[in-house]
């Protein structure tokens, strides 16, 4: 076999495994504190609905609605886009994240109109979400039936 | 205690779906649709109640939390009204979660107009 060859396959190796790989790290990083960050946000929020007296589960139903009202006004202020250009999945997978992937297509088609533009695009990416989160929990409520 | 472990499994998963990003160019909408659905099958093999139970918000906040949500919901349905609880459990007990984004989503669009480019 070439020398030359084996060199260039190496190279691309090399290049695969440090390039990407530091930049990944760093993107890892970053998604790491800012979804760590908001993670802790919803635990303040948590603790303040029990003092103030909700029962354990009512307490993160309000922590998820609050994190969901608090990522469509970041998102429609324009700030969401800002933190997830520097946080990645961080700003992506917080319920937050689901907040901004309604938010976000309803307020870009509000062009196409209120129905077929804000009414269809909010489901844009939340319509899959909610297709197989429901699928999901159809099988596994399948399998607790007949197996319980 | 409390918030440290929040910040550390939350920002794990977090971790995860950035790992899976850039690695196998997942798309922000694939990542959420995986991990609502991951959230409920872990749900049910009983590791993501041990998580929350560990981590608080640090679980229950990223996606997986809301599928562990329709995981709870069936179940419980299941317990309470028999075998319609297949169907109606979920969305029951994610309800809240889908009607905030709905009627906030709708809000902001009402509200603000699109930023230019």
């Amino acid at each position: 076999m070439d020398d030359t060859y084996i060199g260039k396959e190496k190279y691309k190796e090399m290049v695969k495994e440090t390039a990407p790989k530091s930049k990944t790290t760093a993107n890892s990083f970053r998604a790491f504190i800012v979804g760590g960050g908001i993670c802790v946000i919803g635990q303040i929020i948590h603790n303040l609905c029990l003092s103030a007296g909700a029962g354990r589960d009512s307490a993160g139903t309000y922590t998820a609605v609050v994190l969901i009202f608090l990522g469509c006004l970041l998102t429609g202020l324009g700030i969401y886009d800002k933190i997830g250009k520097f946080a990645g999945a961080g700003s992506v997978v917080p319920i937050t994240g689901f907040a901004n992937s309604v938010s976000a297509p309803a307020i870009e088609f509000k062009k196409e109109g209120y129905v077929l533009g804000v009414g269809a695009k909010i489901f844009v990416v939340a319509g899959p979400v909610i297709v197989y989160g429901t699928i999901s929990s159809i099988i596994v409520g399948l399998i607790y039936y007949f197996t319980r | 205690m409390e918030y440290i472990k929040a910040f550390l499994v939350g920002g794990l998963i977090c971790v995860v779906g950035q790992q899976l990003m850039d690695r196998t160019k997942l798309t922000p909408a694939r990542i959420l649709v995986l991990f609502v659905s991951l959230g409920c099958f872990l749900g049910a093999f009983g590791i993501y109640e041990k998580l929350v139970e560990f981590a608080g918000a640090g679980a229950s906040v990223p996606l997986p939390g809301f599928g562990y949500n329709l995981y709870k919901g069936v179940v419980s349905e299941i317990d309470k009204e028999g075998f319609i609880g297949i169907l109606t459990g979920g969305l029951k007990a994610t309800s809240a979660g889908i009607m905030a984004a709905v009627f906030f989503g709708f809000l902001s669009a009402l509200t603000f107009d699109p930023k230019e480019k």
